[in-house]
């Protein structure tokens, strides 16, 4: 293989391809917060008006543990009773494992073009 | 063939600049220990408890276990190759040399990202601690955390500016003394100095056993890696290190089994004591777990040791985080996978400097502007990633290079079992996260998808293609 120059890239250019980086990862972290879609929301499915330790299923050791901690069962009750929803659609399941997989035989398909170029600029030149 | 030679004193910065002023070789075996369980450590004092939201207690117990046979995993494929690829960058360096570019491109960001949003975690416990101990020592108002987020990421920055045997000196003593207080914690609460506190029976009774049934227990593995995650930046000190070969998969492995003690302990003082709604919300509930526990100890000793344990974890963890993630930039910058101006060594110092100030802000954007389970899940998310990798890797690396072709520090046993059982659980875990978090999964691989093309497609051009290639190896077999 000829031996591959790289070109020389100007600060300017080293400068924006930072900011498109940096701008590409605090939009996958802050898009889906900003829109709402950043899942993980637990839901109360019966919040109980006026709750006692009893009403919300707790022992009398959950209890004292709870009010050794500075509870009251006011105050404890959205955070006993709320639960993930862990349902889902094997649609949804499906896409996620068809984007997992893709993005692996993406990366390695690719990895595998230039990594030959590599070998063969390090070995094969001589 | 062989232009570089990683034992060199006097060309310890390899890449393809092959700069005389490289990064400083003065490392032992207890550093590395230092860098991997510091990291880690703050897993037990923080985080860990949203396994139990997830499942509840005895599913963040099974989930405990099975990350740590995952880990377990990490550290002895990991182990291997770095005896061998001993370069800082770690894994990045790996994938460079073993896989392929875009993948070294993209393991390079799973590092960066894992440990600056672990780096931001962090920050963020701190400043929760600090505002709690204002609270119990009288201050009557809501105490502001952001001063204390951003002055001890400036801190611990400035401290690895300034050079990494200080900077993991400091480690080695802050880690040791987190993990003594959770020995000592144990050891009082348990019964077996004094009266025991423990309450497992009565706390995890009924409902509380297994609250969302067995699929708590699948669900729960996506913030059981908390307990472990980072272990694997021992790697990333492979070219500070005085003895790679030897040093490496000693501190690594070592470290690995103080995590699996301090992991199981962790469980088992806290369910013992908080109950599992209040433990498992770490946002609303049990930021702090351990420290948690303490105060319901009655004993003023314990609450003391174990805000300072859980600060002195959470530095330790920021800490080797900036140390880990600036040389796996340092490294895509000398390389030219990033612009080259973050591949320089400070010429005093000798650490990588311009990678090290450029993180601060980015790890200050996402402690002060996220929440800490959606900080802690892109950081897993980045682990996880980076963990499905290795397999690859692995099987790759023992067939391009069978075992007689290279010699390694350290040989893992049982190949390719390690592989196969780590893909499994990386799989699981993926299902895991998929439940309750299955957007920020989409994201963050539709993020890594969009950066490789814009490696591939633009990026790339800029970079030497053979000498990249630094390992004094043979050619590969099949090429």
């Amino acid at each position: 293989m000829a031996h591959y120059t790289p070109p020389h890239q100007g600060k300017l250019g080293q400068l924006i391809d930072v900011i498109v980086l940096v701008v590409l990862t605090l939009g996958a972290l802050f898009v889906p917060l900003k829109l709402g879609m950043s899942g993980a929301a637990k839901v109360i499915a019966a919040p109980i008006e006026n709750p006692t330790w009893e009403a919300l299923g707790q022992s009398p050791v959950q209890a004292a543990q709870y009010e050794a901690l500075g509870y009251t069962p006011a105050s404890a009750h959205d955070l006993i009773l709320a639960r993930f929803d862990y349902s889902f659609t094997m649609g949804g399941l499906i896409a996620m494992i068809v984007v997992i997989v893709l993005y692996y035989v993406l990366m390695l398909k690719f990895s595998e073009t230039e990594y030959r170029d590599v070998i063969a600029e390090k070995f094969d030149r001589k | 063939m062989a232009d570089t030679d990683i034992g060199s004193k006097t060309m310890d910065g390899m890449g393809p600049h092959g700069t005389k002023v490289g990064l400083l070789r003065v490392l032992g075996p207890a550093h590395v220990w230092a860098l991997g369980v510091g990291i880690v450590l703050v897993g037990e004092y923080m985080g860990w408890n949203f396994a139990v939201g997830k499942g509840g207690a005895y599913a963040a117990l099974i989930a405990c276990w099975f990350a740590g046979i995952l880990y377990t995993c990490v550290a002895m494929i990991d182990s291997e190759v770095t005896s061998t690829v001993a370069a800082a960058g770690g894994q990045y360096t790996q994938a460079k040399h073993i896989v392929g570019p875009l993948m070294a491109f993209n393991v390079g960001l799973y590092l960066v990202f894992a440990y600056t949003m672990l780096e931001a975690g962090n920050a963020i416990t701190a400043g929760y601690l600090i505002s709690v101990v204002a609270g119990m020592s009288g201050y009557e108002g809501v105490l502001d955390q952001r001063p204390f987020i951003i002055l001890s990421i400036l801190f611990l920055a400035w401290l690895n500016y300034r050079g990494v045997l200080a900077t993991l000196t400091f480690n080695l003593v802050i880690t040791a003394i987190a993990f003594v207080a959770i020995i000592v914690l144990f050891l009082s609460t348990s019964g077996i100095l004094g009266g025991g506190i423990m309450q497992h029976k009565a706390l995890m009774e009924g409902a509380a056993a297994l609250p969302y049934g067995w699929i708590g227990i699948l669900a729960a593995m996506h913030f059981g890696l908390w307990f472990y995650l980072g272990i694997e930046g021992t790697t990333q000190a492979a070219e500070e290190v005085r003895s790679p070969a030897r040093s490496l998969p000693f501190g690594t492995l070592a470290g690995i089994m103080t995590l699996l003690i301090a992991a199981t302990l962790t469980w088992y003082i806290c369910t013992g004591v908080l109950p599992w709604e209040f433990l498992g919300d770490g946002v609303n509930g049990s930021v702090a777990p351990l420290f948690d526990t303490a105060r319901l100890s009655g004993s003023d000793g314990l609450i003391w040791l174990l805000g300072i344990g859980t600060l002195f974890a959470t530095l330790a963890s920021a800490n080797g985080c900036i140390n880990d993630a600036s040389r796996a930039w340092f490294s895509m910058g000398r390389d030219k996978y990033l612009p080259g101006w973050f591949g320089a060594v400070h010429p005093k110092y000798r650490t990588p400097y311009r990678s090290i100030i450029f993180l601060v802000p980015i790890a200050l954007i996402f402690a002060l502007g996220a929440p800490l389970d959606q900080v802690i899940t892109f950081s897993i998310l980045s682990g996880l990633l980076g963990y499905t990798f290795m397999p690859l890797n692995i099987i790759m690396f023992r067939r391009k290079w069978p075992l007689d072709s290279i010699k390694r520090g350290y040989e893992h046993p049982f190949h390719p079992l390690p592989a196969i059982v780590l893909l499994a659980l990386c799989a699981i875990t993926f299902f895991a996260v998929f439940l309750g978090y299955g957007t920020q999964l989409v994201a963050m691989i539709g993020f890594y998808i969009v950066v490789s093309l814009w490696f591939h497609f633009w990026r790339y051009r800029f970079v030497s293609r053979g000498a990249q290639f630094t390992m004094p190896w043979p050619k590969p077999k099949g090429y």
